[in-house]
């Protein structure tokens, strides 16, 4: 669904959002710590469509992670309504949870989460084994995923045989591969220095303008200024949501 | 379901990949296995061994033989009513052999009149005890397969004329002419000179079933000059078939109580017994290895077991983020069951494939060794300690696996 039309706000491309990828209503999520009881979401609409560049933003401990993982079906809501590209996904099961997880989302992480005894292609390669691709497609996938990143030279290297940079490069090469509905990001740049940061946000605007629907957790300003559109959290709460700048 | 084929690959994939990473952890692991796997395949192979041992052993007495005696071999309580059975003579054999002759479709080859007497053999200064003395006729070649190393049997004159001509185990001929062929020598007998006139193949002996090696044969009326003529002697009737043993035992009991001139009604005044019974002399052995073999696989697949469990609890605990990431990149939880389950099972089947090369280089070793014991490495051992080896694998390695599969992502990508 890549918009053929990209129209320029300043020298930056925004895309017309498409369809409804994702839409929740009144959500919460409490966690149970012994006797206490912790709201990490007090109740959380929002709307996120096709197309979109959406940055999460919020001091620590304001709810981001535990609303990406709630948008990324790895956790389900205590409360509320979630409805992925329109299916209720609030009540799934964890595999029909892990079905979406494979197919319909790509995970970025702070700490990359590569395989260390793998190399760059078979980490890459991972979720098509769970998607039941056959080896010789799976495998062209990949390579193209890892040339799309550019790391079409480093394939065959080991997560400590690379870069912080090369690493998050192969995490996102693995959260393209399935050509998920959405990109999910928690603080992709966290663990890199702020020039390496630089060039990873380069590679989120050049994967938005080819047509990718990103969300991305971070807690700079900086970092959220690549978006088109902001959320806010504060205590579990949405303290604002609009357009950068 | 190509995809659980994939995953099944990964798995395997990945589990080789641990365990080469930790490959003292994986062999400490997996020596509980090993030694189980040892035990339960030395063990197999011995009973294998002694069933082998045996079939051979009645090769050589003539498994298709039936003894016509006073007793059966079973034990009995009325010793005295066996004991006043009438006793049996040569011309019965005769009798018998007539009887078969005439026979149509008789099950029955030939019947010959055998005495046997434990007693010492002497040749000059040389002198061996325990020897099974055996009176025969010229027929007793035609029930066993005894092979003549030297020399030849006695005809059928020989043994009618009783003349003093003896043939000799292959241990009883070298006891008492180490270093010289026996024949055409002398040997006593209580004081009666007999001529050898051949020697018996080696044979070998087996669990104390006795082998022709200590043996002397004798014609029977040689036999009687020096035991007397009142020695008592039995009966040995070869089958024609020795799948239909059991036909032939009742055929023989016909001809047998028409031989006696028993009248209908009356009990049999002989048994006849067959080499089945010895079988059950081994079974206690066989049991005892059984049971200590048993015994030992258990205890140390029981060690192993848990060792493995262990090292799936801790290679769970080591990896719950990887566990996370893989959850969070799409797989499900029989895929993480799987990987864990491979992983407990790799290390399993590598234990058991080590204790099944320790089986066969000592089962080589023993050949070497000992020939005459028979050891028998086997497929089925091998698939025996492969099915061990698995069950091993998944019983250990299930509930670690089963816990790891069911972690919530969240909390396994937030494990530090
Ligand atoms: N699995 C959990 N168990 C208990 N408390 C949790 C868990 N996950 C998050 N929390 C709590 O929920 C709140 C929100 O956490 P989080 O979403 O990680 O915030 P952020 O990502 O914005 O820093 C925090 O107070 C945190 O301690
Ligand atoms: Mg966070």
């Amino acid at each position: 669904m890549i918009s053929p039309v990209a129209p320029a706000v300043g020298s930056r491309v925004v895309r017309p959002p498409g369809e409804l990828v994702i839409e929740i209503e009144g959500v919460t999520k409490l966690y149970k710590m012994g006797a206490e009881i912790i709201h990490a979401l007090r109740g959380i609409s929002l709307q996120i469509r096709r197309n979109e560049y959406l940055a999460v933003m919020g001091p620590s401990g304001s709810g981001k992670s535990t609303l990406m993982n709630m948008l990324g079906c790895l956790d389900t809501p205590t409360a509320g309504r979630y409805d992925f590209t329109g299916k209720n996904v609030a009540h799934m099961i964890d595999d029909e949870l892990a079905e979406i997880r494979n197919r319909e989302i790509g995970f970025v992480f702070q700490t990359f989460n590569l395989l260390p005894r793998s190399d760059a292609l078979h980490n890459v390669e991972l979720p098509l084994i769970y998607a039941g691709v056959p080896p010789h497609v799976r495998h062209e996938r990949a390579m193209q995923a890892l040339a799309n990143v550019g790391l079409g030279d480093r394939v065959h290297h080991r997560p400590n045989e690379l870069s912080g940079g090369q690493r998050q490069r192969v995490a996102i090469a693995r959260a393209l591969v399935n050509h998920p509905s959405i990109l999910l990001a928690d603080e992709p740049t966290g663990n890199l220095d702020s020039k390496t940061g630089v060039e990873i946000m380069a590679l989120f605007e050049q994967l938005y303008e080819e047509g990718h629907t990103i969300i991305v957790v971070t807690h700079e300003e900086d970092i959220a200024r690549h978006a088109r559109r902001v959320v806010r959290l504060r205590d579990g709460l949405i303290e604002s949501d609009g357009p950068v700048d | 379901m190509t995809r659980i084929v994939y995953e099944f690959t990964e798995s395997l994939r990945i589990a080789f990949a641990q365990i080469r990473a930790n490959k003292l952890r994986s062999v400490l692991t997996a020596l509980g296995v090993i030694i189980g796997i040892v035990a339960v395949t030395l063990m197999g192979t011995a009973i294998n061994g002694i069933d082998i041992g045996f079939q051979n052993s009645l090769a050589m007495l003539g498994e298709d033989v039936l003894y016509v005696q006073k007793w059966p071999w079973h034990n009995v309580d009325d010793w005295w009513n066996y004991q006043n059975r009438p006793p049996f003579r040569v011309e019965m054999a005769d009798a018998l052999n007539r009887i078969i002759d005439t026979t149509p479709n008789s099950l029955l080859a030939v019947a010959v009149p055998v005495a046997g007497r434990g007693g010492s053999v002497k040749a000059g200064e040389n002198s061996v005890s325990g020897v099974s003395i055996i009176g025969t006729t010229a027929d007793y070649s035609r029930i066993v397969t005894a092979e003549v190393a030297t020399g030849r049997l006695f005809n059928e004159i020989e043994s009618t004329a009783g003349r003093p001509v003896c043939v000799l185990g292959s241990s009883v001929a070298d006891s008492l002419f180490p270093g010289r062929p026996a024949l055409d020598q002398t040997v006593q007998i209580r004081g009666q000179n007999l001529l050898v006139i051949g020697v018996l193949a080696k044979q070998g002996d087996f669990l104390g079933i006795q082998s022709f090696d200590n043996q002397m044969l004798l014609p029977l009326n040689a036999l009687r000059k020096s035991f007397g003529s009142r020695i008592g002697i039995e009966l040995r009737v070869k089958a024609k078939d020795k799948t239909k043993l059991a036909a032939a035992t009742e055929e023989l009991i016909g001809a047998m109580r028409r031989v006696r001139g028993q009248l209908p009604g009356e009990r049999d005044n002989f048994s006849v017994n067959q080499q089945e019974v010895f079988k059950a002399q081994l079974d206690p052995i066989k049991s005892v290895i059984a049971i200590a073999g048993l015994f030992i696989t258990g205890l140390a697949l029981f060690v192993g077991a848990i060792g493995i469990m262990n090292i799936t609890f801790v290679s769970v605990k080591e990896r719950t983020k990887e566990i996370g990431t893989r959850k969070a990149l799409g797989a499900r939880r029989r895929t993480i069951l799987l990987q864990f389950l491979i992983e407990a099972v790799s290390i399993c089947l590598i234990g058991g494939a080590a204790g099944l090369a320790i089986t066969y280089a000592t089962c080589l070793a023993i050949q070497h060794a000992m020939p005459a014991l028979p050891v028998e490495f086997s497929v089925a051992l091998i698939l025996i300690s492969m099915v061990v080896s698995i069950a091993t694998g998944i019983v250990s390695g299930f509930a670690p696996a089963w816990g790891a599969s069911r972690l919530d992502p969240v909390v396994a990508l937030r494990y530090e």
